[in-house]
């Protein structure tokens, strides 16, 4: 069944992002939201992680999230895909199975 | 007059996805009614909370990033910044909201508040406190 | 609680706060002032103008050790103390002025 993982928490801080990057399958799906986001700029400790795992998975970020902490368009990662609430649900609606990594 | 502590409020969460970082700013805010001696660390995810440029209107949340502005108004200027928490996010000086305060004593003059340290300095700065909160 | 300003209702808290503060306009400072037995002068709406300005900026209402400093450095150091302060707002600067500003009650101001 083809996935969408959601990340709501800091890279920095807890292991979401990294535990969802490796359960993820090709032709997975990974959003991230709330303090999640912070897995979306460029130049962190786990930006590499990310960009490593984006021929397999395609990435996703929330906008609104991304605005509320600062994060300017220009600093997220290359491939990244910024949506918007109605983005986050067509992306529910495309996956067979959401699956939110708290 | 009572003998004066050294308060510290250790800031480690990023800013929206939690209540930390809001409810520490508001406990400093009131604390500083106690003229005491205050120290703000910000450190790993907290530092996050200072960064400039936060805009909340899209998540209906209060952008209480401009109150930092104001800590030096309530006489808390001393704000240490973590360069390795910096670092690991790619993030530099730069990228902070400018925090100063107004020296009355030496004619209003505008001084910057923020020191980045490294994690060593950060632990000699936790060390020499009376008083320690964390968020 | 609610406010009754030129036929319109406008809610607040049941200690006088406005619960929105987009709502506030002239005519609604002076029905909380009038509530609060107070007659605006030039120089309340100076203080009052004062801390709506302090709140669009920094998105708080001072302490009033805060806004004495800051009053004092903007206005005059004549006007810049708690007994002229207070005695434009006799409950109290911080909490009486805001209230009028239609601000929230500062923070640590119990």
């Amino acid at each position: 069944m083809s996935q969408l993982h959601t990340v709501n928490k800091s890279p920095l801080e807890r292991n979401a992002l990294e535990s969802a990057i490796t359960h993820a399958v090709k032709g997975n799906a990974l959003l991230m939201i709330e303090d999640g986001v912070y897995g979306a700029m460029q130049g962190t400790h786990k930006s590499a992680m990310v960009s490593d795992a984006m021929s397999d998975i395609a990435f996703y970020v929330m906008g609104p999230d991304l605005k509320a902490r600062g994060i300017d368009e220009a600093r997220i990662i290359d491939g990244i895909k910024i949506v918007d609430y109605s983005g986050f649900v067509a992306l529910v609606a495309e996956y067979d199975v959401t699956q939110s990594w708290l | 007059m009572s003998e004066t502590k050294k308060f510290l409020y250790v800031n480690r969460k990023a800013p929206y996805g939690t209540i930390y970082a809001l409810e520490a700013l508001e406990v400093v805010l009131i604390g500083a009614a106690f003229e005491q001696d205050v120290s703000l660390a910000f450190l790993d995810d907290g530092v996050y909370q200072i960064t400039k440029g936060q805009d909340t209107k899209d998540l209906g949340m209060k952008n209480f990033s401009p109150t930092y502005k104001a800590l030096g108004d309530y006489d808390v200027n001393k704000i240490y910044v973590e360069q390795e928490s910096l670092d690991a996010r790619g993030l530099t000086l730069d990228d902070l909201l400018p925090l100063t305060w107004e020296d009355e004593d030496d004619d209003w003059a505008e001084k910057d508040s923020i020191k980045v340290i490294s994690a060593t300095e950060m632990a000699k700065i936790m060390e020499q406190s009376d008083v320690v909160f964390s968020f | 609680m609610a406010l009754e300003v030129g036929g319109k209702t406008v809610e607040t808290d049941e200690e006088g706060y406005l619960e929105n503060r987009d709502e506030w306009n002239m005519d609604i400072a002076n029905a909380i002032a009038v509530a609060e037995n107070l007659e605006m002068s030039d120089s309340h709406w100076e203080v009052v103008n004062f801390l709506r300005e302090y709140y669009e900026e920094y998105q708080i209402a001072p302490a009033v050790r805060v806004l004495t400093k800051a009053i004092g450095k903007k206005l005059g150091k004549d006007k810049g103390n708690s007994k002229y302060l207070y005695e434009l707002f006799p409950y109290g600067p911080a909490k009486q002025a805001c209230k009028i500003a239609g601000l929230p009650k500062p923070t640590g101001c119990v």
